[in-house]
């Protein structure tokens, strides 16, 4: 009993995209990318406590043009993350949940993961 | 009529299995990373020499290397229940699935037992 001239719901495109949209994919985006992340974190570690691992392997490639790239991408997602992240622990105590809530933290953590990164970049 | 409960016959199957552990240790751990990555960032950013031997001595001092077993452990977790929730939501077909998930924790646990051994290492094993 198929009926093709169901109405359909309306999907995601029918939508002006909102910007709490893209806080939600790149909070999951950064997720993985952090986890991948994680693999680089236990190589440095691993290249400090072993003499078989190079430690200037380790800083060759944190130094390449590839290698700063993705330690710059790291550095944003760990930033993004957090600052997302800390925007979630609020919503689950049951806070802050007004569509123009969301969308000012929302800008507020965009804002705030970029300027942490600029800065440490910088320091560091 | 069963003379069971509800909740006697829930417990075990579903989502009942584990109740809300996923959620909650994804919450508990979340919070732990905020301070340890604080913490990481602001100490590395501290060290005076990157150079192999500043490193190691970086790491081997107690509070470091204590920290750096917290954040390595609560990041290998954390990961993992963060990658899972990923796979169970892109990742079709049971059998990939179950294969993915197991495959999700034997690399996590990999991961998280060599930080900690390179940690112990560094702590215990004198100079580099």
């Amino acid at each position: 009993m198929s009926n093709d001239e169901r109405p359909l719901s309306p999907h995601l495109t029918i939508y002006r995209w909102p910007i709490t949209m893209t806080l939600s994919i790149l909070h999951r985006m950064t997720g993985v990318a952090l986890a991948v992340g994680l693999i680089a974190f236990v190589f440095w570690l691993t290249a400090i406590a072993y003499e078989s691992v190079s430690y200037e392997l380790f800083t060759g490639i944190a130094e390449s043009l590839l290698g700063q790239i993705a330690l710059l991408g790291w550095l944003f997602s760990f930033f993004f993350h957090l600052c997302n992240g800390i925007r979630h622990l609020i919503w689950d105590t049951g806070r802050m949940f007004e569509k123009h809530q969301a969308d000012l933290s929302a800008w507020a953590v965009l804002v705030a993961a970029v300027v942490m990164t600029i800065i440490y970049w910088v320091a560091i | 009529m069963s003379l069971r409960s509800p909740l006697s016959r829930v417990l075990g199957s579903g989502s009942a299995k584990e109740g809300t552990d996923h959620w909650w240790l994804q919450r508990v751990t979340a919070i732990a990373l905020v301070i340890l990555g604080a913490w990481f960032l602001i100490s590395l950013a501290g060290i005076e020499s990157y150079s192999a031997p500043g490193m190691h001595a970086w790491v081997a001092s107690p509070l470091n290397a204590t920290m750096l077993l917290l954040t390595s452990f609560t990041l290998a977790w954390h990961s993992m229940i963060g990658v899972q929730v990923v796979i169970e939501d892109y990742v079709h077909g049971s059998a990939m699935k179950v294969a993915s998930i197991i495959l999700n924790k034997f690399v996590h646990v990999f991961l998280g037992l060599a930080a900690v051994l390179a940690i112990l290492k560094i702590v215990l094993g004198g100079a580099a």
